[in-house]
C-alpha cells in the first residue's frame, strides 16, 4: 500500500485516501471539433504506459478532493516526486 | 503413555501445570509452556500424518515455522474447527482437540500406504499431465478421486464464532524478529526515543536464546533476554508484541502483523476477546532480524518418522524438556550441529555416531565432541534409514570430498533418531515481499536479502551472521542506525554491547544432496519437500525432461508450494536442480518468496469488515417510518431505498398496481433523498454546466429548473438529473443515486485539470437534504395544506422551484416530475426529513396519500418513456440513440464533453441500436427485461440479435405490459414486429412503438 | 514426439522413469524465420502450435525473456467460461471453449480442463437485469447459460451463505454449466511440447530490445543473447508488457498496465466444486484439485509492472469471500501474488495488424486472458498466416478505438473476469 504526500494537505497519507487517475498532462485539444477521428481516439485512449518512470494523476479522494500529479517507477513503486496540476515534473526519464 | 520422552528437569515449562490433551481421539498429557509438538513427542508420538502422495508415515521434523509434516486439525467443536494448524507453532492448552489430517483409517494404519507403495513408482512429477486424458468423458472422473485424496485438513462447516480485529500503527523504527539481534536493535533504538515496535511470532521473546546454552555476560543468555525485556516494557513508546508474525511487507515500508491473542488459551476466544488481530503498520525505518532456519540434508528415507532437523532436536532438550528418542546418530556438514549431539548426550541418551560429511573437520565443538568420548565419523554420510513408522536405523558410506559419490563400504547402525544439519538458511521472506531478489553468498552457503527500495535494515542471521556475538554486535548497530535515520541523533550512545564469547569453528561444506550408492531414480526416495512428496530423483526427472528454469522445476514438481512454503527444502531444491543441470545455484535462479511468510486466518485478514459491516449502509432521514410500514429495500449503491411497500396479503404486483393507481389517480409519495444533489456555486458556474452537459443553460433563469444529460468525451451517457437555479451564480445539480460520487469526481476533474480558470466551486449536499416527491393530481391539494408558497399553476409552472416553507419548515419545492404527474419535490434540511414526511401523511390521508418505492417509480417513469441512466443505457449509447436529441445542443460556443466523440464515425453509422417503446402482442404478457429481440426466431444458432429490453413492466393504469428496449435501427421500424425467443422455447411477439404510452403531449404536469 | 498414456507411464516406471524424453528443445536460434512470435505464454504458445498445425506453417520462433508460460499464465486463477455479452467477444470466447474441449487429447497434454460449471452471482436488481440480458444473449449465439434464482444457487453451492442476512443478498446468478477450470502451467508445457514437436523453435530466457523495422515494415527483432533475428512477420503477445514493446515499434497502444492480485488458502478437503463468482462483492473463487481455494482479487488502480499490488485490495478480496463464504473465516490464506494485466478501455483485447506492416499484436486481454488461450491462439495464428484478421478477430482491432467500435464489455456487462 502506498504512502502519498498529498501536496495540498501538506501530509503524507495511506493509499486508501487516493485513487489513481491515470496517466498525467493529458491535455483535452482546444478545438475538439477540429480533431480527426484518429486524433480523438488517441486523446480518449491511447496511453505511454511505460515500464519505469511514469507521471500519474491522483486524486485525494477521501481528503481534500484535489488532483495532483506523481513521478513514481512503475516497478519498484518508488515515489519520486508529487506536484501539483500545471506544474512540471522535474524527474524525468532518460529521452524525455 | 505417559511423557516417556520428557526430562526430568530443565526447559521452559512448567511441570507444576499439566493440561490434558486430545490428539486422533485418545489423551495425552503435557505441560504448561509446551508447543502441541512438543507435547506430542514427549508422549512419545511418531507418527503425525500421512503423506498427501505416497501415503508415507510422517512425523515432526522441525520446532518452528519452518515445520511441513505436522499439520493437524484443531478444534474441539464444529464451528471453530481449524484446519492445518502447524504442531510446532500451536501452543498447548488444557482440553485441546487435535487429529491427523490424512490417512484412513487413521495415520498410523493406513491402508491408502499400500497404494502409496505400489503406485509410488506411477507417480513421478508430472504424472497427472501424462495420464487420466483417455476417453476424453473421463477426466472429471479421475479428478474426483484426485481431489479426495488432496487437500489436508478440513473446513468447519459452521460459522466462525469468534471477531477479529485491526488495528493501524505508525513507528519511527519496526523491528521483526526478537531474537538476539532483534532484542539487540530494539534496546538500542528504544533508548534513543523512538517509537519502536518489536514483533515476534512466538510466545516468549529471544528467538534462538530460548533453546541456546550460550551466555551472555557470563550468564544464561535467557537471563540477558528476561532483563532486555524488562527494560523494554518500560519504555512508554515501545510496543511488544509476541505470539505476532509479520507476514506481509509491503511497498514503502508497510507491514501487517497477525497476532494470535487467544490461540493460546483455547480454540475460542474467551466471552468479549478477539480470537486474532492484524496490526497494519507504517514503519519509517525496519529491521528485519528473522534469523535463519536451518537446512535438513536430503538423503534416502529420510522422511522416516526420527529423522530430525538437528537444531529441532537441540530446541526440543532445552526449550521443552522433551528428548525425541534414545538413541541418535547425527549427520552434518558444519560445526554447529555437534551441539546437537552434545545436548543429547547431557540429556542422558545414547548418541551413536555423528557423521560429519567433511574429511577433515576442526573446530572447538568437534574437540568437546571428541573429549567426551563420542564416536565422530568424518568423510562420510548417511546414505538411508531403516525403518518405517520409526527410524530402527541408517546406513553410513565414506564419500568424496565433494560429496557427489560414495567412495567405500556401507556399515548399518542401529539408532531410532537421525538429526541432520546442511547449514543455514538465512529468512529473506520479508526481503522479497516487495520485489527485492536476493542474492546467493558462496561464504555463508545461502541467499541474503538483495538490494531494495524500502527504508530496509537487517542484522543477524538474515545477513548470514551466525556467532552470537557478532549477531548482537549487528543488532545494536542496526538498531542505531534504523533510530539515527528515522531522525534520533544520538541513538547510538544506546549500545551498551553485551557481551558473548566467540566460539571457534571451521568451515561448513557445502552439501545437499547425500550420494546413493544407487544413481538417485533407482535409490529409496530422497525427499526434498516432504508436504508435497518432492524427491531428489524428481528434481532430477524434471531437469531432464526440459524444466531447466528452476520455476519450471518447482512448478512440475510442485516444490514449495506447500503451507510451509518451501522453508525447508526450496534451497537443497535448488542445488540439487543445478548439480543436475551442470550450474551453480545462482545460476539456476533465486527463491522468490511472496506473502504470507506463515498461513494467516481469513477472518483476521476482513477483521469486522465482514456480514452487516461488509460495506457502508446508507439510509434516508425517513428510513425509520419505511421499515415501520412494511417497506421491503432494494441496495441501490450503498443506500438501502424502498422497494415497494405492500401491504397484508398482496403479491408485488398487487402491491404496485395499487401504488401506481392511487398516484395517478389522487396522490403518492416516494422518497428521493438518495439521490445525488451538488451545490454548484461561482461566477462561472452557467459555462462550466453548459461544457458538461449536453443541452443548453446560457439561459436558465433563476428559480428555473432544467433537465440534463451528461456524457463521457467518447459522447456516450453516464448520467443525467435535473439541476435549478437557485440565484445567478449558483446552482443545483442532482444526479443518478449510483452516480452521485463519480459525478462529482468528475466535475472536479474538469476543473481542476481543465478549466482552473473558470470559478467554481462544488460541494455535495446529497446527505444535507431530505427529498420527498409528492406526484399525482391531487399532490397541490396536499401540498397547498402545508405550505406557504403561492402553487397557482400559472405563478410556479412546470420546471420552476420556490423557497419557502413546508409544516413549517424551510424548504425548497421543485415542480418537476418523473411521473409525468403534476409533482412537487419537497426538499427541507434531513434532520427535519421524518418531521415533514409524516406531517404530509397527516394531511394525506384524506387523498389516499400512497408510499410508493423505486419499483412503482419504475413503472410510472416508463409509462411516459423517461430513461433510466444505468437501466436503459449501459455505455454504449448516444443521446441520439435514445432518441433524446432534444436534449443535445449544436448551438453552443464550447464544444462540450461529449460533442466530439458522438461525431466520430462508428456513432453515427446506420444501423446502430436504438431506444423504442415495445407492446408485447399479448398485452398481459411483460416481456422479461433482459430478453433479446430478433427477426426471424427460427433461424438457426447463433441468431442474429437486435437487441435487449432494458424496461418492462405492467401498467395497471394503462392495463396493458409496457416495455422499452434498443432494437437496431428502431427510431425507423415503428410498428414492425419482432421476436423474443425464451428460456423455455416460448416467443414473444412485440411491436415496436414510441416509449410515451401515457399522455404524450405532458398534459398531466402541466394542469 | 513421445506420445503420453498411462500404459507409457507403467512402462517408464520400471524404467526408473529414466528414459523419458525431453518435452522440448533448447534449440540456438536461426538467422531467419517465417514468423517470429514474441512472447511464450499461453497464447504465445498456443499461436506457434496452431500455425504449424493449422496452416503448415513450422519455421517459427517463440521468443521468450524469461521461461515458457511464466507470466499471467502462471499467475491467474485459471477460470475458463465463454458467457460473455456482446456477440463479437461471445463468439471469440466460445471459440476458444469448443477448443478447451478436446485439448488433452490434442496436444497429447492432460490441461486437466474441469468443466465443474462456474456461477456469476446477481446481488442487486441490476445486476439481475444484465444476467439475464447476457444469458439470453449467450443462449441465441448457442452459448450455454441458464438464469438460476437464489434457490437454484443455494442447491449447487450449498456451503454459500444464501440467506437474506447478508448485506448483499445473493439474488440469484448466471449459470454456465461447460465452464470450469484448468490447469494453468500445463497449457503452456502442453502447448509448448505440441508446437516443438512440430520444429517450432522455443528460445527462453531472451529478451527481445528492439525491433528491426524498414521502410515501415518489420523485418526482424533484436534480442539480447541472440542478436539480431529476421523474419517475414512478428506477433507480440506479451500481454503486460505490450506497451512497452509497442514504444519500441514507435507507437501507442490504448492500454494500461496493473496488477491484478490472487491468493490461495491452504488445501483443505474438497468443499467447493465449481467456480463462484461476484462483480458485486468483488470476489471469485474456487477450489483446485489439489484442496486450495484460488481466490481472486480485483484490479489496482494504478500502473504498475512490480507483479504486486496493494493489501488493501486483499483485504476487500477476503472480507468479499467471508461475505459469500463465512464459514472459511477460521480457513488461512497461504499465498498472494500478482500478474501485470494490460487493460483496454473496452475491456475486450486487441488482436490486430499494427501501423507497423507485417507487425501484429494480440494484447489486452486484462484479466480474461487465460479462458481464450487456445481461441487466442488460433485465430492469430491465423492472422499471422494470411496476414489479415481472421473472421472472428477483426472486430478487435485495435483502430477501434479511432472510429469508437468499441465492444464494451466493461459497461454493459461489468463483470469480473
Amino acid at each position: 500500500m502506498f504512502y502519498i504526500y498529498c501536496p495540498h494537505c501538506g501530509e503524507h497519507r495511506e493509499e486508501e485516501e487516493f485513487h489513481a487517475k491515470g496517466q498525467a498532462h493529458i491535455a483535452r485539444p482546444a478545438d475538439p471539433d477540429s480533431c480527426s477521428d484518429k486524433e480523438w481516439g488517441e486523446y480518449l485512449y491511447f496511453r505511454k504506459n511505460p515500464r519505469g518512470l511514469h507521471h500519474e494523476m491522483w486524486v485525494h479522494a477521501a481528503g481534500c478532493r484535489k488532483f495532483f500529479n506523481v513521478t513514481r517507477d512503475t516497478v519498484s513503486y518508488e515515489i519520486k516526486e508529487v506536484y501539483k496540476i500545471g506544474e512540471r515534473p522535474s524527474v524525468v526519464a532518460a529521452g524525455n | 503413555m505417559s511423557q516417556k520422552n520428557r526430562l526430568a528437569s530443565g526447559g521452559r515449562i512448567d511441570r507444576s501445570k499439566p493440561l490434558r490433551f486430545k490428539y486422533n481421539g485418545r489423551e495425552y498429557q503435557g505441560y504448561q509452556g509446551d508447543t502441541l509438538a512438543s507435547a506430542l513427542l514427549a508422549n512419545g508420538v511418531d507418527v503425525i500424518g500421512r503423506s498427501f502422495k505416497y501415503s508415507r508415515p510422517r512425523g515432526i521434523v522441525a520446532a518452528g515455522a519452518e515445520e511441513p509434516n505436522a499439520v493437524l486439525q484443531l478444534g474441539a467443536t464444529e464451528a471453530t474447527q481449524v484446519p492445518n494448524v502447524r504442531a510446532t507453532q500451536q501452543e498447548l492448552f488444557g482440553g485441546l482437540v487435535s487429529s491427523a489430517t490424512n490417512g484412513w483409517p487413521n495415520a498410523d494404519m493406513d491402508l491408502m500406504s499400500y497404494v502409496g507403495k505400489v503406485g509410488g513408482r506411477m507417480m513421478p512429477p508430472g504424472f497427472y499431465y501424462k495420464t487420466f486424458m483417455y476417453p476424453q468423458s473421463m477426466w472429471e472422473t479421475y479428478e474426483k478421486f484426485i481431489r479426495k485424496a488432496a487437500g489436508l485438513g478440513r473446513s468447519p462447516l459452521e460459522n466462525d464464532p469468534d471477531t477479529y480485529d485491526k488495528i493501524n500503527h505508525h513507528c519511527d523504527v519496526m523491528i521483526v524478529g526478537a531474537g538476539p539481534a532483534g532484542l539487540a536493535a530494539a534496546l538500542v533504538a528504544a533508548r534513543s526515543g523512538a517509537r519502536v515496535i518489536l514483533a515476534d511470532e512466538q510466545n516468549e521473546f529471544g528467538g534462538s536464546l530460548l533453546h541456546s546454552r550460550e551466555k551472555i555476560n557470563g550468564r544464561p543468555a535467557a537471563n540477558w533476554v528476561a532483563e532486555t525485556v524488562a527494560e523494554l516494557e518500560k519504555h512508554p513508546e515501545v510496543l511488544l508484541l509476541p505470539r505476532s508474525t509479520v507476514n506481509g511487507y509491503h511497498d514503502h515500508n508497510f507491514l501487517t502483523i497477525h497476532q494470535r491473542c487467544t490461540d493460546h488459551v483455547a480454540d475460542q476466544a474467551p466471552k468479549g476477546q478477539v480470537r486474532q488481530r492484524m496490526h497494519r503498520v507504517r514503519a519509517n525505518w525496519v529491521v528485519l532480524a528473522t534469523g535463519a532456519h536451518e537446512r535438513p540434508l536430503v538423503y534416502g528415507n529420510n522422511d522416516v518418522p526420527g529423522c530430525m532437523v538437528a537444531s529441532a532436536v537441540s530446541t526440543y532438550i532445552n526449550r521443552y524438556g522433551v528428548v525425541p528418542g534414545n538413541e541418535l546418530v547425527l549427520m552434518t556438514t558444519n560445526d554447529y550441529a555437534y551441539q546437537t549431539a552434545l545436548d543429547w548426550a547431557d540429556a542422558g541418551r545414547k548418541v551413536v555416531a555423528i557423521v560429519d560429511t567433511r574429511q577433515n573437520p576442526k573446530g572447538a565443538r568437534i574437540e568437546e565432541a571428541r573429549k567426551r568420548g563420542l564416536n565422530v565419523i568424518t568423510g562420510s554420510a548417511v546414505i538411508e534409514v531403516q525403518g518405517s513408522k520409526r527410524v530402527s536405523g541408517v546406513s553410513v558410506a565414506p564419500i568424496d570430498a565433494r560429496g557427489d559419490k560414495v567412495t567405500g563400504s556401507v556399515q548399518r547402525l542401529s539408532c531410532d533418531t537421525v538429526a541432520s544439519s546442511g547449514g543455514w538458511s538465512p529468512v529473506i521472506h520479508l526481503s522479497c515481499h516487495t520485489g527485492s531478489r536476493p542474492e546467493w553468498r558462496d561464504d555463508i552457503i545461502g541467499f541474503v536479502p538483495g538490494k531494495t527500495v524500502q527504508r530496509q535494515l537487517t542484522a543477524g542471521g538474515i545477513n548470514g551472521t551466525y556467532s552470537l556475538r557478532k549477531v548482537l554486535e549487528e543488532g545494536a548497530r542496526t538498531g542505531a542506525q534504523a533510530a539515527e535515520s528515522a531522525g534520533f541523533a544520538d541513538a547510538a550512545k544506546g549500545i551498551a554491547l553485551p557481551l558473548s564469547e566467540e566460539v571457534q569453528e571451521g568451515p561448513a561444506m557445502a552439501l545437499f544432496h547425500i550420494p546413493h550408492t544407487k544413481p538417485t531414480a533407482r535409490a529409496p526416495k530422497q525427499f526434498v519437500d516432504f508436504q508435497n512428496d518432492v524427491t531428489a530423483s524428481g528434481i532430477e526427472l524434471a531437469t531432464r525432461e526440459g524444466f531447466e528454469s528452476i520455476e519450471h522445476v518447482k512448478r512440475y514438481t510442485a516444490m514449495g508450494f506447500g503451507t510451509d512454503q518451501g522453508k525447508l527444502g526450496n534451497i537443497n531444491g535448488m542445488a540439487i536442480a543445478a548439480k543436475s543441470l551442470n550450474q551453480t545455484i545462482p545460476q539456476t535462479g533465486t527463491t522468490i518468496f511472496r506473502p504470507n511468510y506463515t498461513p494467516i486466518t481469513f477472518g483476521a485478514i476482513a477483521g469486522r469488515d465482514c456480514g452487516e459491516l461488509f460495506d457502508v449502509k446508507r439510509y434516508s432521514a425517513m428510513h425509520r417510518w419505511h421499515v415501520e410500514h412494511g417497506a421491503l429495500f432494494e441496495d441501490v449503491g450503498n443506500w438501502k431505498r424502498p422497494w415497494y411497500f405492500p401491504k397484508a396479503g398482496e403479491s408485488m404486483q398487487d402491491a404496485l398496481d395499487r401504488e401506481c393507481k392511487a398516484t395517478r389517480e389522487s396522490v403518492g409519495i416516494l422518497d428521493a433523498s438518495t439521490l445525488g444533489k451538488i451545490d454548484i456555486q461561482g461566477k462561472d458556474a452557467r459555462e462550466f454546466l453548459a461544457r458538461v452537459y449536453t443541452n443548453a443553460w446560457a439561459k436558465l433563469g433563476v428559480g428555473k429548473c432544467r433537465y440534463g444529460l451528461m456524457c463521457g468525451e467518447d459522447g456516450m451517457v453516464f448520467d443525467d438529473g435535473v439541476t435549478s437555479c437557485l440565484a445567478e451564480n449558483h446552482f443545483l445539480m442532482t444526479t443518478t443515486t449510483g452516480g452521485a460520487a463519480r459525478v462529482l469526481e468528475w466535475l472536479e476533474l474538469y476543473h481542476q485539470t481543465e478549466w482552473p480558470e473558470m470559478e467554481v466551486y462544488f460541494n455535495t449536499v446529497t446527505d444535507q437534504w431530505a427529498t420527498m416527491t409528492i406526484s399525482g393530481p391531487n399532490s397541490r391539494k396536499l401540498l397547498a395544506e402545508l405550505t406557504d408558497i403561492d402553487l397557482d399553476g400559472d405563478s410556479f409552472k412546470f420546471m420552476d422551484w420556490r423557497q419557502g416553507k413546508v409544516a413549517g419548515v424551510p424548504a425548497r419545492v421543485f415542480r418537476i416530475s418523473f411521473t409525468g404527474e403534476l409533482s412537487y419535490e419537497i426538499n427541507v434540511q434531513a434532520n427535519y426529513g421524518l418531521y415533514v414526511w409524516e406531517k404530509l401523511f397527516e394531511h394525506g390521508a384524506k387523498f389516499n396519500l400512497t408510499p410508493y418505492g423505486t419499483e412503482t417509480m419504475h413503472v410510472l417513469r416508463a409509462e411516459k418513456g423517461f430513461i433510466i441512466a444505468g437501466q436503459d443505457t449501459d455505455g454504449s449509447v448516444t443521446p441520439i440513440d435514445l432518441g433524446m436529441s432534444w436534449c443535445v445542443s449544436n448551438n453552443k460556443p464550447f464544444s462540450y464533453i461529449g460533442k466530439r466523440g458522438m461525431a466520430r464515425e462508428d456513432c453515427n453509422r446506420p444501423n446502430r441500436k436504438q431506444l423504442v417503446g415495445l407492446k408485447a402482442k399479448d398485452p398481459k404478457k411483460v416481456i422479461p427485461e433482459g430478453s433479446q429481440a430478433v427477426d426471424d426466431p427460427k433461424q438457426p444458432l447463433p441468431m442474429k440479435m437486435l437487441g435487449h429490453v432494458t424496461s418492462s413492466y405492467y401498467s395497471a393504469n394503462l392495463g396493458h405490459s409496457i416495455a422499452m428496449g434498443m432494437i437496431r435501427d428502431g427510431h425507423n421500424r415503428m410498428g414492425e414486429t419482432v421476436y423474443y425467443p425464451q428460456a423455455d422455447g416460448s416467443v414473444i411477439e412485440a411491436e415496436i412503438c414510441s416509449p410515451i404510452f401515457l399522455d404524450p403531449k405532458g398534459e398531466r404536469q402541466n394542469v | 514426439m513421445q506420445h503420453y498414456s498411462g500404459f507409457g507411464l507403467l512402462k517408464h516406471a520400471l524404467s526408473y522413469h529414466e528414459n523419458w524424453q525431453r518435452v522440448w528443445r533448447n534449440p540456438t536460434p536461426k538467422k531467419k524465420y517465417d514468423v517470429i512470435i514474441v512472447g511464450g505464454g499461453g497464447h504465445g504458445l498456443a499461436t506457434a502450435y496452431y500455425l504449424a498445425k493449422e496452416h503448415g506453417i513450422t519455421n517459427v520462433a517463440v521468443i521468450e525473456k524469461g521461461y515458457l508460460g511464466g507470466g499471467n499464465t502462471a499467475r491467474n486463477t485459471t477460470i475458463v467460461r465463454s458467457n460473455y455479452l456482446w456477440d463479437e467477444a461471445a463468439h471469440l470466447y466460445e471459440h476458444a471453449m469448443k477448443l478447451w474441449e478436446g485439448l488433452s487429447q490434442d496436444l497429447n497434454y492432460n490441461v486437466m480442463f474441469s468443466q465443474r460449471g462456474v456461477l456469476n452471482l446477481g446481488h442487486t436488481l441490476q445486476d439481475m437485469r444484465d444476467i439475464q440480458r447476457r444469458v439470453n444473449a449467450n443462449r441465441l449465439n448457442g452459448i450455454d447459460g441458464e438464469v438460476l434464482d437464489t434457490k437454484g444457487v443455494q442447491e449447487i453451492v450449498p456451503m454459500m451463505d444464501c440467506s437474506a442476512n447478508t448485506r448483499y443478498p445473493v439474488l440469484g446468478a448466471s449459470w454456465q454449466p461447460r465452464a470450469g477450470v484448468a490447469r494453468h502451467d500445463a497449457v503452456a508445457w502442453g502447448f509448448a511440447r505440441a508446437a516443438d514437436s512440430y520444429g517450432v523453435d522455443l528460445i527462453q530466457q531472451t529478451e527481445v530490445v528492439d525491433m528491426i523495422i524498414e521502410d515501415g515494415a518489420i523485418v526482424g527483432v533484436k534480442t539480447n543473447r541472440h542478436g539480431d533475428i529476421k523474419a517475414d512477420r512478428v506477433g507480440c503477445v506479451v500481454a503486460g508488457n505490450s506497451g512497452v514493446l509497442a514504444n519500441m515499434a514507435g507507437f501507442e497502444l490504448p492500454l494500461e498496465s496493473h496488477p491484478l492480485q490472487a491468493l490461495v488458502s491452504e488445501p483443505i478437503k474438497p468443499i467447493l466444486d465449481t467456480v463462484v463468482m461476484s462483480n458485486h462483492v468483488h470476489g471469485y473463487v474456487s477450489q483446485s484439485d489439489k484442496g486450495d481455494l484460488v481466490i481472486g482479487a480485483g484490479i489496482d488502480g494504478y500502473n504498475g509492472y512490480g507483479q504486486r499490488g496493494s493489501y488493501p485490495t486483499i483485504e476487500h478480496t477476503v472480507a468479499a469471500i467471508i461475505e459469500l463464504f463465512p464459514i472459511f473465516s477460521r480457513v488461512r490464506m497461504n499465498r498472494q501474488w500478482g500478474g501485470i494485466v494490460d487493460t483496454c478501455p473496452d475491456a475486450c483485447p486487441i488482436i490486430s495488424a499494427t501501423p507497423v506492416e507485417n507487425l501484429f499484436f494480440n494484447c489486452g486481454w486484462g484479466t480474461g486472458g487465460f479462458k481464450a488461450t487456445p481461441g487466442s491462439g488460433n485465430v492469430f495464428a491465423a492472422t499471422l498466416a494470411k496476414g489479415e484478421a481472421h473472421p472472428l478477430a477483426k472486430p478487435f482491432s485495435m483502430f477501434r478505438f479511432y472510429d469508437g467500435s468499441l465492444i464494451d464489455e466493461h459497461g454493459a456487462a461489468g463483470v469480473a473476469h
